[in-house]
């Protein structure tokens, strides 16, 4: 019964079996490719699966294979053709023959293929670490290196360049160029986020494939012939659309890079920390650079649930408010947190049950929204955050700007519409059935509850970190962290739900809002939560219905997150 | 693993330190006492002049020629900032006494055509710097040395300030660019590579070479 057996063992994965340097491994036969169709697996992958990494500039995992740049030639060993008799040529025990390849026209001469698009053969040797494969490197790389300017002191990938990289590892060859280097543009204006210097570039044409391929703007291209070759956009027309920056990215030398960080700091001095981007609610995974307590970038981590490798401009760049003067960094009330906290805990103990409302924010963490979530328990309090809507585009940016506009619905401080209850809030305001509100990173008078409504409240306690118009009127202000400077989960438009980290100390007396949420709700429910941010997020995995069915916990979210159902 | 060092246990006697001292001081006392009969002495006191000690600061002493200096920043033959700003000294020292402000995107341009950039501000902590040179040996620009007399205008007395780096407080021992350029000096530089590189891009018809950021300047 054929059939059955097929049934029941749906998910293996036929084998090839090649050697890699003479270690026999079985490697998948299929792999997928850029878009995720299973295409047949390549030399260089097959070396991957042996744990042997093949450098290459051109091939990228994320983009269709180009073959151009020619730095993964390996050499590698065949099977002979197939003789008169349909069979390949045998070795005396019955074995395959395997001839490592030669010039046809040269036969003592090795030659070798580009292992980013040679497919594996069934008894292929590929000889990864062979002297044959060195020379070849080191000929690739003193080609490229022909008529490269040596910008490394003045070359913000410096520290982070494969050429520099590889050229330390396999190509220590003599350069037998005598000629006059030709000379390219430099420092070119490209668009309004990307520098481009042309006489560093290796023309692997990654920046082209990601732009036309992947961003679906066909703004780059090669022009000019051999060594002046150089890429270009169209004349008058500037490379400008909302995911330049990931060509700086994935430009394997120093030739695309970021006008936001150029000349900022060599890279070998940041500090690199796991984070998210907060622009919109895709949550694209992001590694903060920072050095000394002062952030100079951030960059997509890959992350194929979420964001693959790239993440927008608009998203990247949106940071230069953390390190603002104008940051709330004082508080308000009181002068010291645990003097605020007991006398915001005292007025509160006062409040009537069901006099209380609470609007959180959506850009606020799990965490956060959990605790603010026990506090509106206790007063059986309405709660609300506020909608942020905008564009969203084909590729990564989502309409919703709010990044955890899930979690505030799965932890129930907003409904399936957020802000569905602002009207009922203002109207409680102001029929004086609300005599407490308690904000969050919002500033409500935007939202429809006016100043004058805030003025009739007997308490009203904001939590932000720029002053606003609700933040003017607060009776205690408690001034609180950017994402990079608390740790945290957030729960994505798809249900992912994510940690990031803390890179950054926040500025003077700020502090991390579910530190003190969770000194306020353990002084007002008696509930004992938990200090550290790992039993927090344990403790609401335990409540929460949506994050107990997948049995989350701190530990298991990984770099990647998890997937909860929404 | 961490390695437990077990030390050695002292007696009360030998706690006291006394005979340590003692010990000490019979070194030192047999060195004063046969100073006189040592080849050093006869060597230096061959002209029968010699003298052990020196009317600092009025009389100078003559720096031996191991002696290294302090780090500064020196310029070319034609005034040009020779740093680019690329951080390696900072990186490379080991005490961590140099501080630098990159130029940023829209910092000054460098004083030379194709360097593209240099320091907003450079500073050394002549404190926290232990004047072990690897600056100078790692810097790829020939920006920074350790003071020696080759440069032009090397000036004897200017020299002599660096075995006497003094200062009132700390903040005046924080050298920063200008101080550090001025007391770097000139330092010929014979190859000119970034000169060399933009006339040679001149030179070529292929692609036209200006700088369009100096034009919007002006
Ligand atoms: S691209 Fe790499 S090798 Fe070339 S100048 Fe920049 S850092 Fe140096
Ligand atoms: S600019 Fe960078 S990514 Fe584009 S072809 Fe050149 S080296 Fe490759
Ligand atoms: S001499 Fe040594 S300690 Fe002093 S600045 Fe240079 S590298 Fe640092
Ligand atoms: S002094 Fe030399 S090593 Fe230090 S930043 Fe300047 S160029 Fe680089
Ligand atoms: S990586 Fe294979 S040719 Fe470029």
């Amino acid at each position: 019964m054929p059939d059955e057996a097929k049934v029941e063992e749906p998910s293996v994965i036929e084998t090839i079996a090649v050697k890699v340097d003479g270690k026999q491994v079985a490697v998948p036969k299929l792999t997928p490719d850029w878009q995720g169709k299973l295409v047949p697996t390549t030399v260089l992958q097959a070396c991957k699966h042996a744990g042997i990494e093949i450098p290459h500039y051109c091939y990228h995992p994320k983009l269709p294979v180009a073959g151009n740049c020619r730095m993964c030639l390996v050499h590698v060993g065949m099977p002979g053709r197939p003789g008169p008799d349909g069979k390949p040529p045998m070795n005396e025990d019955g074995s395959l023959k395997i001839d490592p390849m030669v010039l046809p026209y040269e036969r003592g001469t090795p030659k070798g293929v580009i292992g980013c698009a040679t497919n594996l053969i069934p008894g292929m040797e590929i000889y990864a670490s062979s002297p044959e494969t060195k020379e070849m490197r080191e000929a690739v790389l003193e080609s490229l290196l022909i008529n490269h300017p040596l910008d490394c002191t003045i070359c913000d990938q410096a520290g982070e360049c494969k050429l520099q990289e590889y050229s330390m590892e396999h190509g220590q060859a003599e350069s037998q160029f005598a000629e006059q280097k030709v000379h390219k543009p430099k420092a070119v204006d490209l668009g309004p986020r990307i520098v481009l210097d042309a006489e560093r570039c290796v023309l692997c044409t990654r920046c082209i494939r990601f732009s036309a391929d992947i961003a679906g703007d066909d703004a780059l291209g090669i022009v000019n012939r051999g060594s002046y070759n150089s890429i270009a956009t169209f004349p008058g027309a500037p490379f400008d659309n909302n995911y330049t920056l990931n060509t700086a990215d994935i430009c394997p030398v120093g030739a695309l890079t970021s006008k936001d960080f150029r000349f900022q700091m060599r890279v070998w001095f940041l500090k690199e920390t796991n984070s998210l981007c907060t622009g919109c609610a895709t949550g694209c995974n992001t590694v903060i650079g920072s050095r000394e307590n002062k952030m100079y970038r951030q960059e997509p981590r890959e992350n194929d649930a979420v964001n693959g490798p790239w993440m927008c401009d608009s998203g990247r760049l949106d940071y230069k408010w953390i390190g603002s003067e104008k940051r709330l960094s004082k508080l308000n009330g009181a002068t010291d947190w645990t003097t605020i906290l007991a006398e915001i805990t005292t007025n509160l103990e006062k409040a009537a049950v069901t006099s209380v409302a609470i609007i959180a924010s959506a850009r606020q963490t799990n965490e956060e929204l959990f605790l603010l979530k026990k506090l509106a328990d206790k007063f059986e309090a309405i709660t609300d955050s506020v909608p942020r809507n905008g564009e969203g585009d084909h590729l990564l940016v989502n309409a919703d700007k709010n990044p955890n506009s899930n979690g505030a619905r799965l932890i129930g401080i907003a409904g399936e519409t957020l802000g569905a209850n602002l009207p009922a809030i203002a109207e409680g305001i102001e029929n004086g059935t609300i005599k407490s509100l308690i904000v969050f990173g919002e500033d409500v008078t935007q939202h429809g509850i006016s100043a004058a409504l805030l003025e009739k409240l007997d308490l009203l306690i904001v939590s932000d970190i720029f002053a606003n118009a609700t933040t003017a009127r607060a009776h205690y202000l408690l001034p609180g962290c950017a994402y990079a400077e608390k740790r945290g989960t957030f729960t994505n438009v798809k249900g992912q739900v994510q940690k990031f980290m803390k890179a950054l100390d926040a500025p003077g007396n700020a502090r991390a809002e579910w530190e003190f949420l969770h000194e306020l709700v353990e002084n007002v429910t008696g509930q004992n939560g938990f200090s550290t941010i790992e039993g927090l997020f344990n403790q609401m995995a335990g409540e929460v219905d949506a994050f107990k069915a997948k049995e989350l916990n701190w530990a298991a979210l990984g770099d990647d997150g998890v997937t909860v159902e929404i | 693993m961490a390695i437990k060092v077990q030390r050695v246990k002292l007696s009360l006697w030998e706690r006291l330190f006394i005979p340590t001292l003692w010990n000490g001081f019979k070194v030192t006392l047999s060195h004063f006492l046969s100073f006189k009969k040592s080849k050093v002495y006869a060597e230096k006191n061959k002209d029968n002049k010699f003298k052990a000690t020196l009317s600092y600061p009025e009389e100078l002493w003559t720096v031996p020629p191991g002696f290294r200096g302090a780090p500064y920043l020196v310029s070319d033959q034609d005034a040009a900032t020779k740093c680019v700003s690329c951080q390696l000294c900072e990186f490379v020292c080991p005490p961590k006494a140099i501080r630098i402000t990159p130029p940023g995107e829209a910092g000054d341009t460098a004083h030379r055509e194709g360097a593209e950039k240099m320091p907003k501000e450079f500073e050394i902590d002549m404190l926290r710097c232990i004047f072990c040179g690897y600056c100078e040996e790692v810097c790829p620009e020939e920006a920074i040395y350790l003071a020696k007399d080759y440069y032009e205008g090397y000036d004897e007395k200017m020299m002599r300030r660096d075995y006497a780096l003094t200062g009132s407080n700390r903040e005046e021992m924080i050298f920063n660019k200008d101080k550090l350029l001025e007391r770097g000096g000139t330092h010929h530089d014979r190859i000119k590579k970034w000169e060399k590189k933009t006339a040679d891009a001149k030179a070529q018809e292929m692609f036209p070479v200006e700088d369009k950021s100096k034009k919007e300047r002006e």
